[in-house]
């Protein structure tokens, strides 16, 4: 294509944008609600899978051992453990060591309390392995074998965190695609719409650049043009004001829920807008185009 | 050279439009094609562009198979033609530059043969004075005279003009006519759809006269045969 094709397709374009106005911007402002919306959307999950993942990494289950075994069958039984794909990581506690740290959370400033079970361990027997997975969903499957294990007294675990994580997860993704679905197709409507006004305007001069022998690539890039720039400014705008509203509402979120420190994390916008802001261009551009480009066909046939 | 040849064309509705049309015209040849309103002759014009397709027979123009022709070479036979109408189609918002440049910037020529061949065309029909003009504030006769200029900017073989001085008064009628005459002068094939027989009279060119889709009559060089 040429350079004087090029500028021409784009001026055209601009043109249409600037003839239909009202119509424009209101393809514009759907466009950016809906990108609003799927930043919005985009975050929360992001966010909760990180937080999710954070806390898979410190749930963990633990295995208790039957008294009468000695720390070396403990020690096999635990490597027999540690080859079960789910695990990612796992440690063993001895009983001392189960014993010096419940000293030192309980007993904290006053260990001469603890003087009287110096030489009686009151944790003897209470040697664990503290493991953690790869995905929580797979908690219950890997509970039931350990359950099933020889040797193995008790198993301990929280199964509301599991299940409440899992779903919470699945439903928040549902729930946000289809939100995000139902707007798509409320912008692809809109810009066709624009389109289609744009098109009637311009409908003797589609047709005598039809009959001069422009190709259907020629009398259908300035709508396409005005499609894409459309989606481009619509996709603009909430990503401008999503990147000041991210830090923001970390801030005031962290600063507001102090007490809830330890569970909420949040990615920092430096590592989350990247992605957002090439999937909303993405977005915005393709709903521009393929909004544009179905609608045009339809009206300019050779 | 174009060669119509046992043309019928039946619209979805079931009206006949053309009933088994025959033609041979020339190259660089002038030729009228009359009729009353129904009589055929802008279906015929369609034919020619490509619009509409027959019912059966062929259409040969310059040794291409219209019926044959691919979708996508459409355009490129297009541009082999140019067209005018009788209600001019020029764009309302541009100047009269910018509307005979209109027909290169859509074939994508470069801005550089935009500059040096649209003045040369407004010279042709005689507007290189109100190139910066708009359409309406041109006569009537101007404004066709600018849509004559947008057709032959691409250098066509054909011209087809669909009455195009059905919207002028006698004078300016005349100056079209002469205009075209000169056009078909300089090697360019011209086929004049009319149905004013004062005009067919005047330039003494051949016509081809229909009537309710059949072709009647095609004379040379003599006034159309009276339908009535």
């Amino acid at each position: 294509m040429r350079i004087s094709t090029f500028w021409y397709c784009l001026k055209q374009g601009v043109k249409n944008i600037c003839r239909n106005i009202w119509f424009s911007l209101a393809s514009v402002a759907t466009i950016s609600a809906c990108i609003f919306l799927f930043c919005l959307f985009f975050s929360i999950i992001a966010n909760i899978r990180f937080m999710v993942q954070h806390v898979e990494s410190t749930v963990g289950i633990t295995v208790l051992f039957d008294e009468s075994l000695t720390e070396d069958q403990i020690l096999a039984l635990g490597a027999e453990i540690g080859q079960r794909p789910e695990i990612k990581e796992m440690s063993y506690i001895s009983a001392q060591e189960a014993w010096d740290s419940f000293k030192s959370e309980y007993f904290a400033g006053h260990e001469d309390l603890a003087e009287g079970f110096a030489d009686d361990n009151p944790l003897a027997g209470s040697a664990s392995y503290v493991i953690y997975l790869n995905n929580i969903e797979q908690q219950d499957s890997l509970v039931a074998y350990l359950e099933g294990l020889q040797g193995v007294r008790q198993v301990n675990y929280s199964n509301t965190a599991a299940a409440g994580f899992s779903s919470f997860n699945r439903m928040i993704g549902v729930l946000s695609l289809a939100i995000i679905g139902v707007l798509l197709a409320v912008a692809v409507f809109l810009i066709s719409n624009t389109i289609s006004v744009a098109a009637a305007f311009r409908r003797q001069e589609s047709q005598i650049m039809r009959l001069i022998g422009a190709t259907n690539f020629m009398i259908r890039a300035p709508f396409i043009v005005e499609g894409v720039l459309i989606g481009l400014v619509g996709a603009a705008i909430p990503l401008t004001g999503m990147y000041f509203l991210y830090t923001k509402t970390v801030v005031y979120l962290m600063d507001r829920f102090h007490i809830l420190s330890n569970m909420l994390y949040f990615i920092p916008i430096g590592n989350i807008y990247p992605a957002m802001l090439a999937v909303s261009l993405a977005l915005g551009v393709g709903i521009g185009f393929f909004g544009s480009f179905f609608t045009i066909r339809r009206y300019l046939k050779v | 050279m174009i060669e119509i040849a046992g043309i019928n064309k039946t619209y979805e509705t079931g009206s006949r439009a053309l009933r088994d049309i025959s033609i041979q015209i020339g190259d660089g040849e002038f030729v009228f094609i009359m009729g009353r309103s129904g009589s055929g002759k802008s279906t015929l014009l369609k034919l020619l562009l490509k619009e509409a397709e027959p019912t059966s027979g062929h259409i040969i123009v310059n040794d291409m198979n219209l019926q044959k022709m691919p979708r996508r070479y459409v355009p490129k036979y297009r541009r082999r033609l140019g067209v005018v109408f009788q209600d001019f189609r020029l764009l309302r918002d541009r100047s009269v530059f910018e509307n005979v440049a209109f027909a290169q910037r859509v074939i994508g020529a470069s801005s550089r043969t935009i500059r040096e061949s649209v003045p040369e065309m407004l010279k042709l029909v005689g507007l290189s004075a109100k190139y910066k003009m708009l359409p309406h504030q041109l006569s009537g006769g101007e404004q066709q005279r600018v849509a004559i200029a947008r057709a032959l900017i691409n250098r066509p073989e054909v011209l087809l003009a669909d009455e195009p001085t059905g919207n002028l008064d006698h004078e300016n009628a005349v100056e079209i006519m002469k205009l075209l005459e000169q056009i078909n002068e300089l090697g360019t094939t011209v086929v004049v759809v009319t149905h004013s027989q004062e005009i067919v009279d005047r330039m003494g060119k051949r016509v081809i006269t229909l009537d309710r889709g059949r072709l009647i009559s095609d004379e040379v060089r003599g006034g159309h045969k009276d339908e009535d």
